[in-house]
């Protein structure tokens, strides 16, 4: 892997930039090169928030993100937008609790994961994002226990460290996940 | 080495500030720089500095007026059309020789345009800005680390020189979070300040801050002085980074968030095997004109790749002296050329000198 470029894309209030974050420390944690920019127009209020998520081998370049090799969409207008984006070869991660049609292309990995469904089965409030960073992780092949607790302590404050346990819980249910 | 963390780019020139020794932080809330004010409104309380919420961005840049004359260091940011608000008070700054930070993280104009990324500021900042005749130091990042690097720099070079300078940034540098040091930053300590206006203590004659010259003759002389200063500055302060450049047909100029896309591009292209390198200014003014004119030398075309409608294209050709034909790459009103699109250019500007 020389760079991966992600988006991560939903309503806001689903914790997309805080997924992407945790992406983010994660790489910087096992020394790779980051960087992270989240929309910031008038469109979170209300409509889709996204940012741009780049782990890389390299130095970054672009921050922007505008054919991701991830693509997370954790509701129906970010799938809608953002499909014909994803690079030929991409791996699509959709919550299809909340979206309910098929990716129409064939040329990328989709994952349909009822992370919504599933936060709330398991009482994990709005933890549908990290179920899905889970996923993520394991199907990237960058599942590992360590490098997921690490980073869990960076983005979130000593304050709120009883939240370490359930968000790591959320991500081990996504990486289980079939 | 500290550890790194991860820090949006407003954030990083805020605790910057904070550890080149700037207590007092004056602003007014406008997106997208609203995270230097609240992290200023968060930090300064508890480390017995100043953190004011100024009724406007008038206010604001006259509250610095004020510090500076006291020869403390003190700082504002905004974004475009507060920077525009501010001008009457940067043109006083300078004309009243005061050392100063202005932050300005642009966002789409003219107006109130928008609040997304934009680099339509160039010449507002780098002629000035407010009336008169004067120059600011204007520095511009292209990362994170940057924004922290040239916020310390800016207050060393202000005091140095006794002028204003801005760091010039965007809104994708403002809200983007990358790897950042804060502790390992080095700080040179602020130099004596003879002139500043502390109390005279009965020790000494009063100082006087003041941009008021009534006598024609002798203002005449006041700007003939602040010039000496600025070839100074011109000949020993300019910063840039050259990417590709030694052997390149073509050469790409940009600036900060610009300058990051048309790195990806340039990497594309030598896959082409098209000659082509980047010259990309840290300073803006004093302009880095030595490396284009050097680069020149061996290339056939420029490229000058902006998120306006071309205007620091006018220094490239300045500083080429208009050997070969300057193309404009561009964006406007916050919109962001893709890498792609300045491949295009790349690629049409080849096509043209082949």
């Amino acid at each position: 892997m020389s760079a991966k470029n992600m988006l991560f894309s939903g309503f806001g209030g689903q914790g997309i930039l805080f997924a992407g974050k945790f992406i983010a420390y994660k790489g910087l944690i096992e020394d790779k090169q980051v960087s992270w920019l989240p929309s910031y127009g008038p469109e979170m209020r209300g409509g889709t928030a996204s940012c741009s998520v780049i782990v890389s081998d390299t130095p970054v370049g672009s921050p922007i993100v505008s054919n991701p090799d991830i693509l997370v969409a954790m509701n129906l207008p970010s799938l809608d937008r953002f499909e014909d984006k994803v690079v030929s070869g991409g791996m699509i991660f959709a919550d299809s609790t909340l979206i309910e049609r098929k990716v129409e292309r064939d040329d990328v990995k989709v994952f349909y994961i009822p992370a919504t469904k599933m936060a709330s089965d398991e009482k994990l409030g709005n933890l549908a994002n990290m179920i899905i960073v889970g996923k993520l992780l394991k199907e990237t092949g960058d599942y590992t226990e360590e490098g997921i607790r690490a980073a869990l302590d960076k983005v979130i404050p000593a304050k709120r460290a009883n939240m370490k346990d359930v968000n790591f819980k959320a991500i081990q249910m996504g990486a289980e996940f079939e | 080495m500290a550890d790194k963390i991860l820090m949006k780019g407003n954030e990083a020139i805020a605790a910057a500030a904070i550890k080149a020794g700037c207590m007092h932080y004056f602003g007014y809330p406008i997106t997208p720089q609203t995270e230097i004010a609240a992290y200023m409104a968060k930090v300064m309380p508890k480390i017995g500095g100043t953190f004011l919420q100024a009724e406007s961005e008038i206010a604001a840049i006259n509250m610095v007026y004020g510090v500076a004359s006291a020869g403390k260091r003190v700082m504002t940011s905004s974004s475009s059309p507060g920077v525009s608000l501010k001008g009457e008070g940067i043109s006083y700054l300078a004309g009243s020789d005061l050392p100063a930070l202005v932050v300005n993280v642009q966002r789409g104009g003219p107006g109130l345009g928008g609040i997304q990324p934009s680099q339509s500021d160039y010449f507002q900042s780098t002629r000035g800005g407010g009336h008169g005749d004067y120059h600011m130091i204007v520095l511009a990042p292209a990362s994170v680390q940057e924004m922290a690097e040239l916020t310390v720099k800016g207050f060393e070079l202000a005091d140095k020189y006794r002028v204003t300078s801005m760091v010039l940034a965007d809104g994708t540098m403002g809200q983007m979070m990358e790897p950042v040091s804060i502790e390992d930053l080095e700080v040179k300590p602020a130099p004596e300040k003879p002139w500043a206006t502390t109390g005279t203590q009965m020790a000494r004659e009063h100082n006087i801050v003041n941009s008021l010259s009534l006598v024609p003759e002798e203002l005449e002389q006041l700007n003939f002085e602040r010039y000496d200063r600025y070839k100074v500055i011109e000949e020993n302060e300019t910063l840039y980074e050259e990417y590709k450049v030694d052997d390149a047909d073509i050469v790409i100029a940009a600036f900060g968030i610009a300058a990051r896309v048309s790195k990806n591009a340039v990497d594309e292209a030598r896959k082409l095997g098209i000659k082509v390198g980047l010259i990309r200014p840290i300073t803006l003014w004093p302009f880095p004109k030595a490396p284009f004119k050097k680069a020149a030398e061996h290339a056939k075309a420029f490229i000058s790749v902006e998120l306006n409608m071309g205007q620091m294209i006018e220094d490239v050709q300045l500083a080429i002296e208009s050997k070969c034909p300057v193309t404009l790459c561009n964006r406007a009103g916050g919109m962001i050329p893709d890498p792609e699109q300045v491949l295009n250019s790349i690629k049409e500007v080849n096509g043209g000198i082949a």
